[in-house]
């Protein structure tokens, strides 16, 4: 049997994932030292299609694409990675305590979660973001609200199956307590399941963000690619690029994201891939 | 002119790169005779059921497949038959009996039909006389009440019942070998005697031959005319029956035969009884028939019935049942993983029932349990060193002593000190048993409760572990209720034992008495039934 590593780097769509995710990030990281100007600088004429001077050319108010798309990667990981971070923490702890405690702890947190499932997820992120005004926190927030239950499912679903298991009963046995069994004895055995989720969960992060940011919900004085895609949608026929590259941005970023997350639940669950 | 039914030559099976050995059936050769059942004996890993499998070629191709040989089965060789002869051949000619029948019935079609389906897919007859012939097979196979039964779900019958439909199916087209993968090991022993009994009543009959697979001499010593034993692989002995059980030539055969446990007690009761380091009296447990938040009902299920029980200090006791009996439950109970519904548990005369778990704290030293499955025991992103030393640093022993004793206990079960230090995939079922063992005594108790401990091993194995706990139960003094399904096992480590049917105990006494006399009709019944009585080596 390989290795969780050799299972994992040894699949050619988990490289090519991992390669435009670097990149992206590389450049987000950098982007002040990448990108000359301010994403908001009028920095040439309006519409210049791409060239050598303006690699991705110019918006409708003469600023540079290319500055926009390279502070924009930068606005929507750090927004996409915080929200999922937050909504993994709090749907695995909601999980967690529901699948361990069982009884009325679970039917109060599950209704709970269904609660917040029936609600049509982008109509309430619209809501929250309206109610909190436009910010980045109050992206984040409404991200990580909208996009927690399947999280506390999935936990709730392994937490229940490895509670039984026997080696729990002996932790109960030895007197260990049920906050230590729970994080020392089931929650490091829920990671596998747990880490592919998440890892999805940041693609539909910036998916919401780039729509939110496109109805122009975002953050204000933040360039993100939804924002672009939004101020250049009027413009489509007469200058495709405005639209295009934002939009490509988004969606190789999206897909590479679920490259690695597939290939993550590949490597983490040998036997599946191997039927 | 007698020529075999099958005829395996030279047989060669490949396994995936990544497996741990090259072949999972190495060069095999074996015959079966028309109206003979030939056993194929082996440990788990041995490649019995990939032989099997490849007859049939049901082997998960492409990670698995044949690389040499021939099998001759009606003049021609199965390994390059086409896939529409091969479906003809499959329940037509040749079928199979699962161990699992649950997973192998549709659960979704009656188990009339299903037998149906079988005479509509492979003649064409009417309806009228499928029907009949569907009838027949259920009386042949001794099923009560055949109005009702064709009409069952899968799910409304008993185990031993969903068994009998599966023979019935496998007879259907009356094949002329039937290939039986582990029939009877999902079946508690008072069906598996009365499966047995079908398979060879009805294989007598009808003049077919069988190929069954196990890894109990037991059944062997029941069932088989010629027995063939396999590991890693290779044929390692074939014989008829009594040869190879009196007489076996092979070293691995001896040893897998002397490895079953003798039906005769080893211990004798020795009288004297000391105080009772555990007291069970008048325990109940009921499940269900409390609802939750938005309704919802349970069916009440009298799980444990007004049992009393002792366990002398000292002695080792036998819970005997089978399924369903309420024997885990009532263990769960003594160590208060449940909460008993009336009765006492008396730990060293202190009682303890319907204690909370803080209430507990203080008494969890003295009951350690010794788990049934070895892989879901210990848990797997813990060091073996931390497992065990995990109770005592609970209770205030200081890590790094808690580990020098873990070193320590580790030596006292047979591993190596060093094996702390690595995490329990490293380790075999016997070896993970052993740490499971390592880590109840870490708690220094007076009382050790084995559930099933070795029902999930080999059997070399498990009489390596039941030597073991024998062994430190006397050096330690250390008291024990063995729970076990197998008699064997039973008579092997226990001077005591109480026999549990529906949640009570039916008879209760030591081991030696019980074994000769038997006082209760279902106790006599339970004797009757393991494998292989009238065989000792």
């Amino acid at each position: 049997m390989n290795t969780f590593r050799q299972r994992f780097m040894g699949n050619p769509r988990v490289i090519a994932g991992l390669a435009w995710l670097g990149l992206v990030v590389l450049v987000a990281a950098a982007a002040p030292l990448i990108a000359s100007h301010h994403p908001f600088e009028i920095v040439a004429e309006p519409f210049l299609i791409p060239s050598l001077e303006h690699p991705f050319g110019t918006d409708s108010l003469g600023r540079s694409i290319w500055a926009g798309l390279v502070h924009g990667a930068r606005t929507t990981l750090v927004i996409a990675i915080l929200a999922t971070l937050a909504s993994v923490a709090f749907g695995t702890l909601v999980g967690a305590l529901a699948g361990y405690f069982g009884g009325l702890v679970d039917d109060g947190l599950m209704r709970l979660t269904e609660f917040f499932q029936t609600i049509p997820s982008f109509i309430f992120a619209i809501v929250l973001v309206a109610i909190l005004t436009p910010s980045a926190t109050s992206l984040i927030v409404a991200i990580a609200v909208v996009s927690w239950p399947p999280i506390a499912r999935v936990v709730r679903g392994e937490v229940l199956s490895v509670k039984a298991r026997e080696y729990v009963q002996a932790a109960v046995l030895v007197g260990q307590g049920d906050m230590a069994i729970l994080f020392r004895q089931v929650l490091p055995n829920t990671l596998s399941p747990l880490i592919v989720t998440g890892s999805l969960l940041v693609a539909t992060a910036i998916l919401i963000e780039s729509a939110l940011s496109f109805l122009g919900l975002g953050a204000p004085n933040l360039m993100s690619w939804g924002f672009m895609v939004g101020a250049g949608r009027s413009f489509l026929r007469d200058a495709w690029w405005l639209v295009t590259i934002p939009g490509v941005a988004i969606l190789l970023t999206v897909l590479s994201i679920n490259l690695v997350g597939e290939g993550l639940n590949d490597a983490l669950n040998p036997r599946l891939s191997d039927l | 002119m007698n020529q075999p039914v099958l005829g395996i030559e030279d047989l060669r099976v490949a396994l995936p790169a990544w497996s741990d050995r090259p072949l999972a059936v190495d060069g095999v050769s074996l015959t079966i005779d028309r109206n003979e059942i030939l056993c194929v004996v082996g440990e788990s890993g041995s490649g019995k059921s990939v032989m099997a499998k490849s007859i049939l070629g049901l082997l998960p191709a492409p990670h698995v497949r044949v690389v040499n040989g021939a099998i001759h089965f009606e003049n021609r060789d199965l390994l390059r038959a086409g896939e529409g002869e091969m479906r003809a051949i499959r329940g037509g000619r040749i079928s199979m009996i699962f161990q699992e029948p649950m997973v192998a019935l549709n659960p979704l079609m009656k188990v009339g039909a299903q037998i149906d389906e079988i005479f509509r897919v492979h003649t064409n007859v009417g309806a009228q006389v499928r029907r009949r012939r569907v009838m027949e097979l259920f009386s042949d196979v001794h099923l009560p009440d055949p109005e009702r039964i064709p009409d069952s779900y899968p799910h409304e019958l008993s185990g031993g019942q969903r068994q009998r439909v599966m023979i019935a199916m496998a007879l259907a087209l009356e094949p002329a070998l039937i290939i039986a993968d582990e029939p009877t090991t999902a079946l508690d022993v008072t069906t598996q005697a009365q499966i047995l009994t079908l398979l060879k009543e009805l294989q007598g009959k009808h003049g077919t031959a069988v190929m069954f697979i196990t890894h109990d001499f037991g059944v062997v010593a029941e069932v088989a005319d010629r027995v063939v034993v396999m590991r890693d692989g290779k044929l390692i002995e074939s014989g008829a029956t009594g040869d190879v059980l009196r007489d076996p030539k092979a070293d691995y055969t001896r040893a897998l035969v002397s490895a079953v446990p003798s039906l005769h007690p080893r211990h004798e009761s020795t009288g004297d009884r000391p105080a009772p380091a555990l007291a069970i009296e008048g325990l109940n447990k009921i499940y269900g028939g409390r609802a939750g938040l938005f309704g919802g009902h349970g069916r009440r299920v009298h799980a444990v019935r007004d049992v009393s029980l002792e366990v002398p200090r000292g002695h080792s006791v036998a819970l005997v049942g089978e399924s369903g009996s309420g024997k885990s439950t009532l263990a769960r109970c003594v160590v208060g993983l449940e909460k008993a519904d009336g009765g006492d548990v008396l730990l060293n005369g202190e009682n303890i029932a319907g204690y909370s778990r803080k209430q507990l704290k203080p008494y969890r030293h003295l009951v350690q349990m010794v788990f049934q499955d070895p892989f879901a025991s210990l848990n797997p992103r813990h060091r073996v060193g931390d497992i065990i030393a995990l109770g005592p640093t609970l209770r205030g022993t200081p890590r790094r002593e808690a580990w020098d004793r873990a070193h320590e206990l580790l030596g006292m079960v047979g591993l190596q000190p060093e094996a702390a230090g690595r995490f329990p995939h490293e380790f075999s079922g016997g070896q993970r048993q052993r740490i499971g063992i390592a880590r109840a005594l870490a708690m220094e108790p007076a009382l050790i409760l084995a559930d099933e401990p070795v029902s999930a091993l080999d059997v070399s194995v498990q009489k390596q572990v039941l030597d073991l706990l024998d062994e430190l139960r006397r050096s330690l003094a250390l008291s024990m209720l063995f729970i076990t399904h197998d008699l064997r096992v039973a008579a092997h480590v226990c001077d005591e034992i109480a026999v549990m049917r529906h949640g009570e105990i039916v008879e209760r006494g030591p081991t030696s008495e019980i074994f000769a006399s038997p006082g209760h009709e279902y106790t006599r019944q339970l004797l009757d039934s393991v494998p292989g009585k009238g065989w000792e080596h």
